[in-house]
């Protein structure tokens, strides 16, 4: 923030523009309709990708936050936009996501010439509108109820995304991702009150400035944090995440789960950096990054018995929602949080997630299109007959696991270095026990597809050949994002991929992905009989763990947990305070 | 005690019952409504702040109330979007379970 947060600065009105463009875009499709809507939705998109780049170049020029007051009202009456570092970073890599998508769509849900306009094409271009629009209200929000209602948008637009198919299945779990959501940002907003109620104000540095550490912030912003996880899907708040992401069509899922996520998240970062860093105590981040931890575990051991290749997606997704969660008790210093490197590897980490996962969910999309199924056991010879689509898979993999120079690789390096000043070295075995289980699906997926098929594979459709390269396109984005960072941290941090002992960690972690996969996977890679008693032996944790995620994705134990997180939050950040 | 008191303590109560209702009702409808007893209950609690918050010598502040007028209508369209769910669920497979469907043969695969 700037040492003014609250006069505008040239270059603010940029900021309405691209909240306002994508809602714009939205209203003129919703008139023109049919064949026109996915026209404009995908004319708005690279419109919107210029305008972030000109908020970027002017920030890189003037290396200060943007302010626009809306209608010349200063806060605390009035309400302003601001654009940090931070914000200008997302706001650049949710545009080119969108961008990705929409040419991906454009084989699904573009109305051909002679065909009937079918109510899932015409919605979803309009939802990937408001979705887009929501996420920059999101990033530029000065006050927090302009936020609570830029996630309440997210969410209404995220929702009808994931039963965009009208079957029971999906109907159900759109439910209950709404239901769940809805809690979630009730207990926001009853924070969000209490901090009205506490400090007169809710606009961000009035209440930074404003807020002490007393028992009042504590539960509101234990409130407000726990309401969010449970819009995030950390575990163990992630009962809606797997059958949503799982259900839906690969071009909602590739939005929901890379980028409707990510919102929520960047409002806690808002939130435990911006609003309260003093309030928040190294105990309580040590609760989020645990949570993390457990995500990764739970989730990519869940991932890898999973039987059909988008559930495995979705619930890898579980677990690098967890990731994005461990920076909390890297990034403090002298016992307060601070934006230094760890924050900064938290904004990569989750755009380098958000490029790969975006580029998986299409590859996943596409192995459904064209083999007619997404069963990992009949997914032999898939990568002869769809090789670019397996290679973005692939890719994307890799990208997630943190090879050099992705945007994960880079982010690790950072998150690795703090733990080492920081002295908290099970952060370390988290953050490089972690790529192993990405490792370990990627394994599963990518073996399973190159393997040979018994009988020739019959009948695969033909896939859309645009929508094989915006999945690829992301994939390798995702692989060598590390290159646009650089300008911002340390250069030295990245190494030559083919080093020796880049090369030797990328193969260890391969391989301990392999020994995983051969002891943890529902059905062998190799043609061992399944029944051997050393395998039957490995197959028993992972029981357990899918056991146990099972019991955590019911209702009643999803709502009491969310419940005492809350309740452990307050009581943690009462603990490291020293009055 | 004074009037203020008497609200938040109306609010408490409120937002005791809506969660019960969230975490013990089975019922999506229930879920729904008892969403809505909890907003209440919030928005019981924004009024009373707002109340209390008016030692300027107005007779309320006025901010909580305009925002509390935004937060009924994105309660009200969140209960309008999550009936319309709900409406065609029931319309397509008969009933409103939330729960896990046992796997049925003409079940379709997505």
């Amino acid at each position: 923030m700037t040492a003014d947060a609250w006069t505008a600065t040239a270059g603010g009105s940029l900021l309405a523009a691209i909240v306002l463009l994508p809602f714009v875009g939205m209203l003129v499709g919703l008139l023109l309709g049919g064949r026109w809507l996915y026209r404009v939705a995908l004319g708005t998109m690279p419109l919107g990708l210029f305008l972030t780049l000109v908020i970027a170049a002017r920030w890189a020029d003037a290396k200060t936050s943007f302010v626009y007051l809306l209608g010349n009202w200063a806060p605390p009456l009035g309400i302003a936009l601001r654009a940090d570092g931070a914000a200008v970073a997302m706001l650049v890599a949710v545009a080119a996501i969108v961008c990705a998508i929409g040419l991906f769509a454009r084989a699904d849900f573009a109305l051909k010439p002679g065909t009937q306009e079918a109510r899932s094409s015409f919605a979803y271009w309009l939802l990937l509108l408001a979705i887009w629009g929501a996420l920059n209200l999101v990033f530029v929000s000065g006050d927090l109820f302009t936020l609570y209602v830029a996630l309440e948008l997210l969410t209404f637009a995220g929702v009808p995304l994931v039963c965009l198919a009208g079957t029971s299945e999906t109907l159900r779990a759109a439910l209950r991702y709404m239901l769940f959501a809805l809690f979630g940002s009730v207990l926001y907003l009853l924070g969000a009150v209490m901090l009205y109620g506490g400090y007169g104000t809710l606009d961000i540095p009035l209440l930074a400035s404003a807020v002490r550490p007393d028992s009042m912030a504590r539960i509101a912003l234990a409130l407000m944090t726990a309401g969010l996880l449970a819009k995030t899907a950390l575990f163990p708040l992630h009962l809606w995440l797997p059958p949503a992401h799982g259900g839906a069509p690969a071009a909602a899922s590739a939005v929901l789960s890379a980028l409707v996520i990510k919102g929520s998240w960047f409002l806690i970062l808002r939130l435990w950096f911006d609003v309260m860093p003093g309030v928040v105590t190294l105990p309580a981040a040590q609760l989020l990054a645990g949570l993390g931890a457990s995500a990764i575990v739970v989730g990519s051991v869940v991932a890898l018995r999973q039987e059909r290749l988008k559930l495995l997606v979705a619930y890898s997704t579980v677990a690098q929602i967890g990731y994005l969660f461990l920076l909390f008790p890297l990034a403090f210093e002298g016992g307060k949080l601070i934006h230094g490197p760890a924050m900064h590897a938290g904004i990569l980490q989750a755009i380098s997630h958000a490029t790969a996962k975006a580029g998986m969910f299409m590859a996943a999309g596409l192995v459904y299109a064209g083999l007619g199924h997404d069963r990992l056991v009949d997914l032999a010879g898939a990568a002869r007959a769809l090789p670019i689509t397996i290679l973005a898979f692939a890719i994307s993999g890799l990208a997630l696991m943190g090879v050099v120079p992705s945007g994960a690789y880079l982010s690790k390096k950072i998150l690795l270095e703090a733990a080492e000043q920081s002295g908290q070295w099970w952060w370390t075995a988290v953050l490089q026990g972690g790529a192993t289980f990405t490792a370990g699906y990627l394994v599963l997926v990518v073996g399973s597809a190159l393997r040979q098929p018994v009988a020739p594979l019959s009948e695969v459709k033909p896939v859309s050949n645009l929508s094989q390269w915006a999945a690829l396109a992301l994939a390798v984005s995702s692989l060598v994002i590390a290159f646009v960072a650089i300008g911002m941290e340390n250069t030295d941090l990245i190494k030559n991929p083919i080093a020796p002992d880049e090369l030797g960690t990328t193969l260890a972690v391969l391989l301990g992905g392999a020994v995983l996969t051969l002891g943890l996977a529902r059905f062998s890679l190799l043609s061992e009989p399944p029944e051997s008693p050393l395998r039957r032996l490995t197959m028993v944790p992972g029981a357990i763990l899918e056991q146990f995620d099972r019991w955590v994705r019911r209702w009643s134990s999803a709502t009491l947990l969310l419940i005492l997180l809350t309740a452990a939050f307050v009581g943690l950040m009462r603990v490291g305070t020293t009055v | 005690m004074t009037i203020e008191t008497l609200f938040a303590l109306a609010a408490c109560a409120l937002i005791g019952i809506g969660i019960y209702g969230l975490i013990a009702q089975p019922h999506p409808l229930r879920k729904l409504i008892a969403f809505n007893i909890m907003g209440s209950g919030v928005f019981v609690l924004f009024g009373a702040l707002a109340k209390r918050g008016a030692s300027a010598g107005l007779a309320a502040d006025p901010v909580p109330q305009a925002l509390l007028i935004t937060a009924i209508v994105v309660a009200f369209a969140a209960t309008a979007v999550t009936v319309a769910l709900l409406v065609r669920l029931i319309e397509v497979s008969g009933t409103a379970s939330l729960s896990e469907p046992a796997p049925c043969p003409d079940r379709r695969d997505q």
